[in-house]
Parts: structure tokens; C-alpha cells; sequence
């Protein structure tokens, strides 16, 4: 059964007529192309699949395509581009926050979340949303670094 | 040595080795300086290694009529920054901006062989004939630059690939004008001269990774994001366990489906359709029944079992007399050390998308070795080696588990037998299954020492680690070392399922024993640990690396358990030293550690980029306490239990310290590998931090909540 979903992603417009059941990790990455945002477990348990839904990250393996019906989705390649990074992503190329690169699309996405819930995050309070993301190449502190670098960049806004 | 040679074709031909594809590389270099360079003349590198090279030659540099410089190496880049560092060597021998060199990695029709990524090998083995390339090139480009400007070389100079007469600076040519209209392909022999270290303008200094800007915006390809018109996913069915033999299968309720292609060949059973969790849905639909042996085989049996199937030993060294050693000690000490299976779950699982196009095979694949694997297909498939194509992804992650390659295998398989571009992504499930883990092993020793510290004794016998690290680096005057299997995987009949090379491997487990007994050995006799190895120690190289990480720590002398929880380990990796501190804290209420520190001081020799090789060490730090505290592959046979993160606990942001690297400033010492090394010794370290902190003693890996408080009601 196909269903007609509408939601803004990436700030343009989207439709699209799937079976909403779909998980919404696959529609992205398959329907529409958008394969910044990584499968890692499959279960929501790593984070690699994060996607902001109304500037609040969403394990895009947990949810199926209808939850995002008459919302706003940003996935990795909607915060910025190579020419104009934003903040967070730049904070993370200035800070060699990744090594492989495959968990960073998630860090990034649920940085930004972070940032748009608390844009002054202390140490803790960056590691305690950050936790069930995971790096298996070990870049956490640079990762941390890079969030509390971004933060004061851009003073309290996004 | 080959001179100069403008037929370019005739020459490209002669020294392109078999299989590779000479048209593809041809289509690149329509003209320009190229350098082609064999690995054989740089002694650095051990026999058995250049054995599996051909010998004529395994890099290319080129530059291009447009003055771009582009690297060629079967090498891959999984994280560990080579895509930087190689790229430096080139930039500051050449003369260029760092930011005109590209590197082309691990494609098997442009790159020439490479027999893998591991073993910290690809600064240690390319990094001299890179640099020899890039000044190889340049002193070609400086001839041109002489004869076209009718200057001397000698009254020539470069800055950023611009060629300058260094009376008359306005008097110059670029790299680019030079390349332009040349034909020149070279083959590099005879070592050339390089930079004079004191003269690096781009080697030693840290460079930030240039696969960032891809890599944060979601633009780097990772092979599950190869996208082709007409591509499907694969679901496989897969037993229960690796003991599983399959006694029946009923296909009926999905054959015939219009929507999904069914393949049936020989024991692989798969489900392709576009979308992978309507593949799935269907692949849930076919019935199978196994036979599974029943296995008294599980993460406490193992152990024993081991030791009843361990082969007969290799003897790796000796020197002295045991019997003597034994009679001079005074206190002795015999321990057995064990560790488990660890898996390498990399956050990319394997992945691979093959198809086939005019009758070529072109495989995308998360692998460490693109080469082998395209043999590998090529021989499955049964097709010609130059019919593979095996092309350049990011990798994401690989710890040594990506060197073996069996979701590429079976991508190949059902892309010939479909027709169609197919995916395999094993999903986290798959990837525990079928990992080749880190062999659990056993370690036996016997040591002895003076009460002054002198140690007299070391018989070491190591079952199915394997030999890296087995070694021991203390001045002991009877000592002997047995590898009881020598490799990490055995014999058939040893381990349950497959394991592999991890992380260093052989290393881990080796280092976390050695260094756990010498700091028994110094407890016994109430001496300061770092006092007791200096005791022990002649090799300069290590005395100067603990000498370091004594400084950057502040270590002062303890008499352990001192309560305060400092722990110290030493190894020797890759042609590396490493000498480990921490301070960590252990809540008695509950067994669990906190690790809130640790120094990292390690000489690697020439260090080409510092802050990606701290990087290194960090990652290597903050990976290795998960096999230290939480790691281990639970099983029943052939049946793994942890399947995913829930039930195999991996590091997180909330176990991290904070690590602090000190690299040795050794510039005119050959670069040594810098991706394993600081892994090699967390075991040791944060065991013997446990131990400083609360007088628990812990001989088995991993240092589990459990095992910290059975350790302490042990010794109440
Ligand atoms: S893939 Fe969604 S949380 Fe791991
Ligand atoms: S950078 Fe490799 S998993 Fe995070």
C-alpha cells in the first residue's frame, strides 16, 4: 500500500508515495539518495543514522517514513556544503574530530540537536547527549572539543 | 636504470606489471613527468615483506600537464590519515603546495599491487619510496627547468611547484609548463637524495585531514553508498551457528514472486530486491532446518580446550639457563593469563556493490585489500584477473577485520548470476557472525628476580595469540620464549568460528601479560614498578621512551597497591615504543572502572603529520579500553550470543580520559608505524592501574565489573 508523505527536507519541499511502514533510514538513503546518513546497528543503539526531525535528532532506523509527515528533516548533507560548512561541521574538520568519518554524519547531527536544545552545553553535558553515539576509531575527545568550539562560534544561535 | 624516455606508451607498457588495467592508467596521462617506483631497494623493509611484491614496481607519481600532482598506491584510507600523510611526503620532496597532491588509493586498475593495508606498514614501506619519487620528479623537472632557461641547476631553486633562478626570481617556470608537451615516464632505481630534515617545510608538521570536508557533509563514498541505475539489495540466509549444517529448505513460499528474484546456488540462498527490507521480509519467508552439533565450547571452556589441542611450540628466542635462572631467584612467580574473543565492529559493517559491465566485474567493497580480493573473485567467479575491477572507496574502519572479504565474494556471486548491480551490507547481526575475531589465548610464565629488582628468569609460553609482542624487551639472563601456535588463526578443530588478525595483533594479548607479570614481579619485592623495569632495561630506545612518559605524567615512586590507582605498561610495536601511564579510580561498590587519565609516550621515529599520529595513539587508546574492561565474544559452539551493541559493550563518550601524547622528536630516524602501537599495552595498563588502586589482581582480559568484585571478595 502506498501513501503520499510530505515534509520539508533539507528546506525544500519532499514527496514522496511509499508504503509509509518503510523505515524512514532507507527512504533517505535509497529513495532519495541522501547516503550521509549511515547505518551502524540497525537497532538505535549507536547513533550513525541520526537525523535532525524538527531540529531534534531522530535515529532514522527507528522510525518509519509517515513519522516524518508534515515535519522538518535535516540529514548531514542539509547543514551544509563543502563550500560552506556549517559551524558544527567545521568545527569538526578544525579539529580533526574523525578518523574513518563513518560514525561523523550522526555526531554531527546529534551535535547540532544539542546545540539547538542547549547552545552553551558544558562538558558533561555534551557527553551525556552525545553517549549512544559511537566511534569505533576513538575520536571522542576531539569530538568533544570540536562541539564546545562550534558552541562558542556561534554565541547561543544557530 | 631506466634513462629518460619520451616514447611514453612503450615504457608505460614495459613497466605497468600484469593485470593492470594499461588503458585506464594510459587515459590518465595524456603527457606529463611520471616516476614509477619499486619498493626493492628500501632496506628497511623486512625480506618476507617485499617477497609479495613484484619487483619492478609499486607506486606512481605524476604530474600533469596541468601541473597536478597525482599519487597512485594500492593502499586504502580506513581512518588511519594516510590519505594526508602520503601526500606530505610527496608535497615537501617535490616542492608543491600540499594541496596541488591527490591521491588516487586501492583502485586495481590505476593503482599498482599492494598486498594490504595493516601492520602499520604504509608509512614505514611508502614513505621512503614516496619521497624518493617526489625527488626523483623534481630533479627531473629541475633538468628541464635548466635547459628551457638555460640556468644552471645549481642556480636553480623551487617554491610551490614554481621553478625559480634564485639570482632572478622573476626568471621562472612552473612545474605545470614544464609538464606540458613532456612524455617523460621514469623508473625509479636508485635512491635519490632526500630533504635533509632540518629543510622539511611540510614533513613534521600536523596537517588536518583532507577527507574532512567530504566526510562531514555526508559526500564521501563509503561502499554502501555506491548508487546504480537498476541495483538491488541482497539478503542471504544465513545458519544459526557456525556449526550449522543445513538439512532442509523450503523456498515455496517465495518462489515465484514477481517482485523479488530468488537465487538458489549451491548453499547460497538469497533475496534481491530494490529495497532491502522488502528483500528481507521475503528472505524471512523461506523455512530452514539445520542440524547443529551440540558443543560444550563457551567463553569460560574455551580455555582449557586450548590447552588440550595447542600444537607443538615454535621457539622464538633463548639465551642463558632456566634451571639457573630458577636456582638464582629469589622470589619466583608462576601466572597464567587468558584472553577472549574480541570482534573488531567497525561502525561501517562490511559492504560491497558489484556489478557487471561488458563483462567486467567492478566491485566497490569496504576492504583492507583490494588486490587480494580481486584474485579472490576473479578465482571464485571464474573469470580472467584483468575482468576484476576493484575501485576506491572510504573505508569505515577496519582494525584488521576488513582483510577478509566475504560480503564482496558474495555480492560478485549474485551480481554474475542476476545480471544485475548488487548490493550486499551485512547488517550488525552478520558482521558479529561473521567477524574474524581476535583468538581468546592463553599465556603461561614462569619468572624469578633478585630482591634487588635484578630479574633472572622469564619463560614465556604463548598459546594461539600468536608471536607479535611475544618477545620481551628486558635485559634477562635466562630467559626463553614458545609461540604454541604461531599466528591468529589455527588449526581446525582450535577455534569455534574464524579469527583474525586485530588491531596490532598477537600484540594485545602478549603485552597485557609481560607487563602485568613484570609489575608482579616488582610488587613482590615492594619495588616501585618503573624503578623495576629501569632495573631491567638496556635498550636505549625504551629507556628513553618510559624516561618521557615519566616526565609528561609525573610519576613519582609507589609502592603498589599505593591506592592510587597509577598504572604503567611498556611495548614494542611495528618498529615502535610505547610506554603507557594512567590514573584511574575503581568503586568498590560496584566494580566498575573509571580511566581518568592516561600518557601516551611513543617513538615512532620521523613522525610526518604529529597531530594525526596523536590522533592515532588516542584512538588506539580509547579503543583498547574496550577490550580491556568490557569486550568478549560470549558462545555456545559454533553460536554466537552478541549479535550488537547491547550485549557487546564498545567505548563511549563517557568512558573516555584524557589522554595526553608525547612523540619523541626523533627526525632523523626512520619513520616506524604509528596506527597500532599505543593499543598494544591497555590491558597491561589498566590492569595493573586496578591492582595499584585496590590491591585485586587480575590475570584474565576483559577486567569485567564482575571479575573486579570477585577479585575483592577473593581477598577479603
Ligand atoms: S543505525 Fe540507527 S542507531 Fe545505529
Ligand atoms: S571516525 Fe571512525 S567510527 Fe568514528
Amino acid at each position: 500500500m502506498k501513501d503520499t508523505i510530505r515534509f520539508e527536507l533539507n528546506n525544500k519541499p519532499q514527496e514522496v508515495t511509499i508504503d509509509k511502514e518503510r523505515t524512514l533510514l532507507w527512504v533517505l538513503r535509497n529513495d532519495l539518495d541522501l547516503t550521509g546518513t549511515k547505518y551502524g546497528c540497525g537497532m538505535g543503539l549507536c547513533g550513525a543514522c541520526s537525523v535532525l526531525v524538527d531540529n531534534k535528532p531522530v535515529r532514522s532506523c527507528q522510525v518509519t517514513a509517515d513519522f516524518v509527515d508534515g515535519k522538518k528533516v535535516v540529514t548531514v548533507e542539509g547543514l551544509g556544503t563543502k563550500d560552506k560548512l556549517h559551524p558544527v561541521q567545521q568545527a569538526f574538520v578544525d579539529h580533526d574530530a574523525l578518523q574513518c568519518g563513518y560514525c561523523t554524519p550522526g555526531m554531527i547531527i546529534t551535535a547540532t540537536g544539542l546545540l539547538y536544545k542547549n547552545p552553551s552545553p558544558t562538558r558533561e553535558e555534551i557527553i551525556d547527549a552525545m553517549d549512544e553515539n559511537f566511534c569505533r576509531c576513538g575520536a571522542y575527545t576531539r569530538i568533544i572539543d570540536a562541539i564546545q568550539a562550534a558552541s562558542k562560534k556561534m554565541k547561543g544561535g544557530i | 636504470m631506466k634513462k629518460n624516455n619520451n616514447n611514453f606508451i612503450d615504457l608505460l607498457d614495459s613497466t605497468i606489471p600484469k593485470g593492470m588495467g594499461r588503458r585506464a592508467f594510459l587515459k590518465r596521462f595524456s603527457g606529463g613527468v611520471v616516476i614509477a617506483v619499486s619498493l626493492m631497494d628500501f632496506q628497511a623493509l623486512e625480506a618476507a615483506v617485499l617477497q609479495e611484491y613484484p619487483a619492478d614496481l609499486n607506486a606512481y607519481l605524476s604530474i600533469d600537464k596541468d601541473g597536478r600532482v597525482t599519487s597512485y598506491t594500492g593502499k586504502i584510507e580506513m581512518g588511519q590519515g594516510v590519505i594526508t600523510s602520503l601526500a606530505q611526503m610527496i608535497a615537501e620532496e617535490l616542492d608543491v603546495k600540499f594541496s596541488d597532491v591527490e591521491m588516487i588509493m586501492g583502485d586495481t586498475d590505476l593503482c599498482p599491487y599492494d598486498r594490504g593495508t595493516w601492520g602499520s606498514l604504509t608509512t614505514r614501506m611508502f614513505g621512503p619510496a614516496l619521497r624518493s619519487a617526489g625527488a626523483e620528479a623534481r630533479a627531473i623537472l629541475l633538468e628541464m627547468a635548466s635547459e628551457k632557461m638555460n640556468v644552471p641547476v645549481s642556480e636553480l631553486s623551487v617554491n610551490e611547484g614554481i621553478v625559480f633562478e634564485v639570482k632572478n626570481k622573476q626568471n621562472k617556470l612552473s612545474y605545470a609548463e614544464l609538464a606540458q608537451g613532456a612524455r617523460i615516464v621514469k623508473s625509479l632505481k636508485n635512491k635519490p637524495v632526500l630533504k635533509d630534515p632540518k629543510d622539511f617545510k611540510i614533513i613534521g608538521k600536523s596537517h588536518l585531514k583532507v577527507d574532512s570536508p567530504d566526510k562531514v557533509t555526508g559526500g564521501a563514498k563509503y561502499a554502501g553508498d555506491i548508487r546504480v541505475p537498476g541495483m538491488v539489495f541482497a539478503k542471504i540466509l544465513r545458519p544459526p551457528s557456525h556449526a550449522a549444517k543445513r538439512i532442509k529448505v523450503d523456498v515455496s513460499a517465495v518462489q515465484g514472486v514477481k517482485e523479488i528474484d530468488l537465487i538458489q546456488d549451491g548453499d547460497l540462498i538469497a533475496v534481491l530486491h530494490e529495497d532491502p527490507e522488502v528483500a528481507e521480509k521475503y528472505l524471512n519467508n523461506i523455512k530452514a532446518e539445520y542440524d547443529v552439533p551440540t558443543s560444550g565450547l563457551n567463553e569460560n571452556t574455551i580455555f582449557d580446550h586450548l590447552m588440550n589441542v595447542a600444537p607443538e611450540g615454535t621457539l622464538i628466542s633463548e639465551g642463558g639457563n632456566l634451571t639457573e635462572g630458577k636456582k638464582g631467584a629469589e622470589e619466583y612467580l608462576e601466572a597464567k593469563f587468558l584472553d577472549g574473543y574480541v570482534a573488531h565492529s567497525p561502525m561501517e559493517p562490511h559492504t560491497a556493490m558489484a556489478m557487471m559491465e561488458n563483462g567486467k566485474m567492478k566491485v566497490w567493497a569496504s576492504t583492507q585489500n583490494p588486490f587480494g580480493l580481486k584474485s579472490i573473485i576473479a578465482n571464485e567467479l571464474k573469470l580472467q584477473e584483468e575482468n576484476v575491477q576493484v575501485l576506491q572507496v572510504f573505508v569505515g574502519g577496519g582494525f584488521g577485520g576488513k582483510s577478509s572479504n566475504g560480503q564482496a565474494v558474495e555480492a560478485a556471486k549474485l551480481a554474475k548470476i542476476s545480471g544485475k548491480p548488487v548490493m550486499v551490507a551485512w547488517t550488525r547481526r552478520e558482521e558479529f557472525f561473521y567477524d574474524t575475531f581476535r583468538p581468546a589465548a592463553v599465556i603461561k610464565i614462569n619468572s624469578g628476580c633478585k630482591k634487588d629488582g635484578k630479574l633472572t628468569l622469564w619463560d614465556y609460553g604463548v598459546y594461539f595469540a600468536g608471536q607479535r609482542g611475544a618477545q620481551h624487551f628486558y635485559d634477562i639472563p635466562n630467559h626463553k620464549t614458545v609461540a604454541y601456535n604461531s599466528g591468529w588463526t589455527a588449526e581446525a578443530g582450535a577455534h569455534p568460528f574464524a579469527t583474525g588478525a586485530w588491531r596490532a595483533p598477537s600484540n594485545n594479548t602478549n603485552s597485557f601479560a609481560r607487563e602485568s607479570q613484570i609489575n608482579i614481579m616488582a610488587a613482590k619485592i615492594g619495588m616501585d614498578p618503573v624503578e623495576f623495569r629501569f632495573k631491567n632495561l638496556k635498550d636505549e630506545r625504551m629507556i628513553r621512551t618510559l624516561k618521557a612518559a615519566v616526565d609528561k605524567f609525573g610519576w613519582t615512586s609507589i609502592k603498589s597497591p599505593s591506592g592510587k590507582g597509577w598504572g604503567i605498561a611498556c611495548g614494542v610495536d611495528a618498529g615502535a615504543y610505547v610506554a603507557l601511564m594512567a590514573k584511574i579510580n575503581v568503586d568498590k561498590s560496584n566494580g566498575k572502572v573509571v580511566v581518568e587519565r592516561v600518557v601516551v609516550a611513543q617513538d615512532m621515529g620521523l613522525v610526518i603529520n604529529p597531530q594525526g599520529a596523536t590522533i592515532q595513539a588516542e584512538g588506539c587508546v580509547t579503543m583498547g579500553l574496550g577490550y580491556a574492561l568490557s569486550e568478549d565474544i560470549q558462545f555456545a559452539g559454533g553460536e554466537i550470543h552478541n549479535r550488537n551493541f547491547d550485549s557487546y559493550e564498545i567505548p563511549r563518550f563517557s568512558w573516555t580520559p584524557k589522554i595526553e601524547v608525547e612523540l619523541l622528536d626523533l627526525p632523523y630516524e626512520p619513520a616506524q608505524g604509528g596506527g597500532e602501537p599505543a593499543i598494544i599495552v591497555m590491558g597491561a595498563l589498566i590492569a595493573n592501574a586496578i591492582y595499584d588502586a585496590i590491591g585485586v589482581r587480575l590475570y584474565q582480559m576483559p577486567m569485567t565489573p564482575d571479575r573486579i568484585l570477585k577479585g575483592l571478595k577473593n581477598k577479603n
